[in-house]
């Protein structure tokens, strides 16, 4: 059946894009004289020594473990911090000003207090990843406050919800959908800042390994696999994150916009 | 029950009082007067409804009564205490958007009385649901839930808490006219049973008539209480009596005079 043969290839779409793309790329590197890029099959090859050497795992263990404490603690602080601050409005009065400041400093301008603090190693890694997550998330929980209807709060004020009750009841789920979808947003930020950061302060994880592939005898091979185990993470961070927003008790939260 | 309904209001213990209040809201440095001057008695497992023209401060009044809001000048008392703050005693039945969408039709029922034992609590969500016709959707999230079907299960809610008083803000509004006619009926029939006192803002003539002792009527914003009405037929009522459309014409002519001041 021809009918059912073409919703077939309709399935393996992507895949069928991704094969052409590599076969595109083998052609033009084959085309284009002198170094452009390694080839695919060159990749491929590097990927391989990465991984009998066993040397990739260790790296990508580091990064995500970089990433989940500095995402983490980012977590924990900026959202309390911003759901008591979005709260109390003359709290955000008075912070507001000095987060408005630091936040469009990138996260990457701390490197050298980084270092100066934490030294070279994990530390400063997570620290500059905490704060590559905290304004975002901090600014999230604020505003999300802020958009609560009011007939929630009415609603949990009337059942004589005592304040603990009353956050984790009615505050809690009322922002859940909000931040959720900005820790998703986030976390890939903090991924884009682990890679950055890895290749300055600290001597492992993926961006280390790629700019040591590349000052270690030009190893372009090594440095495309490790970009492309850097996208594959990520793409599975994000799609991780993306199953929370199913998750009916927040779903409200995506559908009526 | 007719007996019951046949004694006379002035007899019965005032249940909440309002003395002169008024309310504004502040906006852009602004005062929006809503509530001008409202003295009202209800008396304890008194039905009242109010009317009035739309955006005249209903809802606000209720929410006024309920504690939500303080009044700008005056006071609210329930059996003689100032009412400063809402109270699970008392349970507002909001306009819209009231139930909260991250629980089933059960947590939102359950949600006021998680201090009972799980077999009470079971055996209230299952008579309550049972009352506002939920069954089968006990586990539903309300976003696939139609707009009447939401506010019924607002109703439910407010009822599992077993309130001396319930706020209802136009309770009915989104609902079909076979539903509405089933949900007004129940409501007679637990207000019957239980001799809650129950406020209703209703901007259905009908609906009124069918279910008041008394009608508050409201004058456009900012509301003043132009008249109040008693319908002294016993229930069930017959809405063809010759009573019932005498009652019926009177305050439609009422309104009609509120709505031209
Ligand atoms: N939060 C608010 N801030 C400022 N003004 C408000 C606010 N809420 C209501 N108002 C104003 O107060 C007036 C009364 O509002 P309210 O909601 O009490 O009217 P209502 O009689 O319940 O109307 P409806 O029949 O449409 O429900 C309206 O004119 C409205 O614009
Ligand atoms: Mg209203």
């Amino acid at each position: 059946m021809p009918v059912r043969f073409l919703k077939r290839l309709g399935q393996f779409r992507p895949v069928i894009f991704i094969a052409t793309l590599i076969a595109l790329w083998q052609v033009v590197i084959r085309q284009v004289p002198g170094q452009l890029l390694p080839g695919p099959l060159q990749v491929l090859r590097g990927m391989r020594d990465l991984l009998q050497h066993g040397l990739i795992l260790k790296y990508i263990v580091a990064s995500l473990f970089r990433v989940t404490w500095g995402f983490l603690l980012a977590l924990i602080t900026a959202v309390p911090l911003g759901l008591t601050v979005g709260w109390y409005r003359r709290g955000e009065m008075a912070l507001n000003p000095l987060v408005q400041l630091l936040r469009p400093i990138s996260p990457l301008a701390w490197i050298p207090i980084a270092i100066l603090w934490f030294g070279v190693g994990d530390l400063s890694a997570i620290f500059l990843i905490f704060v590559g997550c905290f304004f975002p998330l901090l600014l999230t929980a604020m505003s999300a406050v802020h958009n609560i209807p009011a007939v929630y709060v009415n609603v949990g004020r009337n059942f004589g919800l005592p304040p603990a009750a009353f956050v984790l009841r009615v505050l809690y789920p009322a922002v859940a959908p909000r931040l959720i979808l900005a820790s998703r947003i986030t976390l890939g930020l903090a991924w884009l800042v682990v890679v950055a950061a890895e290749m300055i302060a600290v001597n492992s994880g993926l961006g280390f390994l790629i700019i040591d592939a590349r000052n270690a005898g030009n190893r372009y091979d090594l440095v495309v696999a490790g970009m492309i185990i850097i996208g594959i993470i990520g793409l599975l961070l994000d799609q991780a994150m993306r199953a929370l927003e199913r998750v009916k008790s927040f779903r409200w939260g995506y559908s009526e916009e | 029950m007719a007996a019951e309904a046949t004694i006379p209001l002035s007899s019965r213990k005032a249940k909440l009082q309002m003395r002169d209040v008024s309310f504004a809201f502040e906006r852009d440095g602004k005062s929006i007067p809503v509530l001008d001057k409202i003295s009202l008695d209800i008396g304890d497992g008194e039905f009242v409804c109010v009317v009035g023209p739309s955006g005249c401060g209903k809802s606000t009044l209720l929410n006024v009564m309920a504690g939500f809001l303080s009044p700008t000048t005056g006071m609210v008392a329930i059996n003689g205490e100032t009412v400063r703050r809402p109270d699970p005693r008392r349970i507002m039945v909001f306009q819209d958007h009231g139930v909260f969408p991250w629980l089933t039709v059960e947590g939102n029922i359950e949600f006021g009385i998680s201090g009972l034992s799980t077999a009470e609590r079971k055996e209230r969500v299952a008579h309550y649901v049972q009352m506002v016709r939920l069954q089968g959707f006990e586990h539903t999230y309300p976003p696939d839930l139609s707009g009447g079907m939401k506010q019924r299960l607002q109703v439910a809610r407010a009822l599992a808490m077993n309130p001396d008083v319930l706020y209802l803000d136009e309770p009915f509004g989104a609902l079909d006219a076979i539903t509405r006619v089933m949900m007004r009926s129940e409501l007679l029939r637990i207000w019957q049973a239980e001799r809650r006192t129950i406020i209703f803002v209703t901007h259905d003539v009908d609906e009124a008539v069918q279910l008041a002792d008394r009608i508050v009527v409201l004058s456009s914003r900012p509301a003043r209480i132009q008249d109040v009405h008693s319908v002294d037929i016993p229930h069930p009522r017959n809405i063809s009596s010759s009573g019932y459309l005498q009652h019926r014409d009177d305050l439609l002519q009422k309104i009609g005079l509120a709505y031209s001041a």
